[in-house]
């Protein structure tokens, strides 16, 4: 007879969806403990897809934030000479400044060194809670991209007379939130109106702790020289480069290296993507979290061998080979420990979510934040699920059938 | 291996041919004093027949049905199955030759708690790398087979114990193997109940199934048509003996 005769071929490899099946028994068989031995690689990739999916969300809130004040804002201000020496801006420096084609705005404002701003006559002289005086010119509020908070800038009168406007900081320390008729603070010597306070002005921090009067009430109360020390230049946002290109030569002919020109918002996009130094911390504390998770898998499995003694060794009696054993157990570890990843991501991905909608930030989750967690989950149950994989493998069918 | 279309019941080949052929088989568990198994057994069955294997605790039949199911290896001597020398296979082919020729029942059942009693005996097929359709189809007829046909999607645990051991003879006898090995396939059971199992051995038996049934009850042996007596790893008696 032929078939008896015929050389018996070794076991079949698994097909894909026995596979599958069998690796989840362990699983569908012991829902509760598979749940809570996949629950620390959950937490620990929820940990690490949050932090990267909020500190992503959150320079992605920051980067819009900019783009919305506008990346157009150049500033031209005075540097140093060859002396060490502030070199001082022409006066007519933003009026050349006006003259380049694409600019649309000048505005510029003077600091006044020695005028000190204070609550009241009262208040030491060396508390100056570090205020500056500034002149200003009367469109400056649109060209940082600010508005008023409350009451109104200075015009072409109240730029003549004792008036000021303070920017955030500033009202936030002389104790001033609103503004009632007559409201008044110690400048230089003298009572100053106060009829405005500005809006926080990202891109130009400065403006925030400044009080603010007209330049010609500072040449008449404040002994100012009519020197402005920086320009708020709006450019076409095409020519943006260009421009800034341009800037030294023509806000002083005579010294254009004693000009600084900066684009405020390159500052602000930079420190935007430095990332934060907690995250380190969160990501650590994810990692170890995902160590333990790992552990607890192991530990499982280990268990989950020595309870299935009897199945291992009624599978190798249906034909199982060792390697078919290793297979299955390593499968099961690798697919508890993926559906921890992947509730995880979604948790990590809906803490992102919640989040970044309280700030109304636009949800980012990095490609890199749930793949790698879905790929060190799959990784660690790999690792985890070795060794009692090969402790299963290793079992002796008569061993593990007839010691129950 | 095309997978087979006809009834389980029938084993391919039956007639006087040898399916299991033991010579001179030693096993020798190597322990402080070692202690000798199997001591020389000789023992040849054909297909179709029905042995029972008889013998008292420690008379090293539990051994004999380890070397015979090919779950472990012989310390010297030679084991065939279906004109097949074992001991010169690999583990794999080991895995192979079980998956595809021998049916294991045993006295505790195994059947898996979580599955249906269908999925269960399409188990027997997993191995042996055949689809999961097909597997059920075959399933479905070896549990007509054992006349638990109308129970296809009951779990073994709404099962009594006789009906769980019907389920998982019918899982050894899916692949159509060359031979069913039933390690005390009643010893879990009441009077009763055995006798319904023993009587379903016999009709498959009849139907042309090799069987060796492993028992210590000479009561049960006394019904097989051949028993082979061991004793301290030796066979001391065989009603039916073929000559070698």
């Amino acid at each position: 007879m032929t078939d008896t005769l015929r050389l018996v071929s070794p076991a079949a490899k698994l097909r894909t969806d026995d596979l599958g099946r069998i690796a989840s028994v362990g699983i569908r068989t012991r829902k509760l403990r598979a749940a809570l031995s996949a629950l620390g690689i959950a937490i620990g990739v929820a940990a690490i897809v949050a932090v990267l999916g909020l500190s992503s969300s959150s320079q992605a809130g920051l980067l819009a934030e900019i783009d919305q004040l506008g990346t157009n804002l150049l500033t031209v201000s005075n540097g140093q000479n060859l002396f060490g020496d502030t070199a001082e801006l022409p006066v007519a420096a933003p009026a050349m400044l006006r003259r380049i084609g694409p600019v649309n705005t000048v505005e510029e404002t003077g600091a006044l060194s020695t005028a000190k701003a204070y609550r009241n006559p009262h208040v030491p002289t060396v508390n100056t809670n570090g205020l500056s005086v500034q002149a200003t010119s009367l469109g400056l509020p649109n060209a940082v991209g600010t508005h008023l908070a409350t009451g109104t800038f200075l015009n072409a009168a109240t730029a003549r007379e004792p008036v000021a406007v303070l920017g955030a900081l500033a009202a936030e320390r002389l104790g001033i939130d609103r503004i009632y008729p007559g409201e008044r603070i110690w400048v230089a010597g003298r009572w100053f109106y106060v009829t405005g306070i500005l809006a926080q002005a990202p891109l130009a921090p400065e403006i925030d702790t400044a009080v603010l009067v007209g330049f010609p009430a500072a040449a008449t109360y404040l002994n100012f020289d009519g020197h402005p020390s920086k320009a708020y230049i709006r450019s076409a946002t095409d020519q943006v480069a260009a421009v800034q290109g341009v800037l030294a030569a023509t806000a002083n002919p005579e010294d254009p290296s004693g000009v600084t020109v900066s684009r405020p918002s390159d500052a602000l996009v930079a420190r935007a993507k430095a990332k934060s130094a907690l995250n380190g911390l969160f990501l650590g504390l994810g990692a170890v979290s995902l160590l333990v998770g790992a552990v607890g898998v192991a530990n499982i499995m280990i268990i989950s061998v020595l309870e299935r003694r009897s199945e291992i060794g009624l599978r190798r009696a249906l034909g199982a080979t060792k390697n078919h054993i290793r297979i299955q157990f390593l499968s099961e570890a690798m697919l508890l420990a993926l559906l921890g990843g992947a509730v995880g991501v979604a948790l990590g991905a809906a803490a992102t979510a919640i989040y970044a909608s309280t700030k109304h930030w636009a949800i980012v989750i990095p490609t890199l934040a749930w793949t790698g967690g879905l790929v060190s989950a799959l990784l660690i149950g790999a690792i985890a699920g070795l060794m009692p994989a090969i402790r299963a493998a290793r079992l002796q069918p008569t061993e593990a059938l007839w010691t129950v | 291996m095309s997978a087979p279309a006809v009834s389980p019941l029938v084993t391919p080949g039956a007639g006087h041919q040898p399916v299991l052929q033991l010579t001179a088989v030693e096993k020798t568990y190597p322990s402080t004093p070692p202690v000798r198994a199997l001591a020389g057994v000789d023992l040849s069955v054909d297909a179709g027949e029905l042995v029972a294997v008889v013998g008292p605790s420690g008379s090293g039949k539990t051994t004999l049905l380890h070397v015979m199911g090919t779950l472990d290896r012989p310390t010297s001597g030679t084991v065939r199955i279906t004109d097949l020398d074992a001991s010169a296979m690999s583990d794999r082919e080991l895995a192979g030759l079980r998956a595809r020729r021998i049916g294991f029942v045993f006295q505790q059942f195994f059947l898996a708690e979580h599955a249906t009693i269908l999925d269960n005996v399409a188990d027997g097929l997993l191995y042996a790398g055949i689809s999961h359709a097909r597997r059920r189809e075959l399933a479905l007829d070896a549990l007509e087979a054992v006349e638990l046909g109308n129970r296809v999607s009951a779990r073994p645990t709404q099962l009594s114990g006789g009906q769980r051991q019907r389920v998982a003879i019918a899982r050894a006898l899916v692949g159509r193997p060359a031979i069913v090995l039933a390690d005390e396939p009643t010893g879990n059971l009441d009077h009763k109940t055995g006798q319904a199992i023993l009587a379903l051995l016999d009709e498959l038996h009849r139907g042309g199934t090799t069987i060796v049934v492993i028992t210590h009850d000479r009561d049960i042996a006394a019904h097989m048509p051949r028993q082979v007596h061991v004793l301290d790893g030796h066979i001391i008696t065989d009603t039916g003996a073929t000559q070698p």
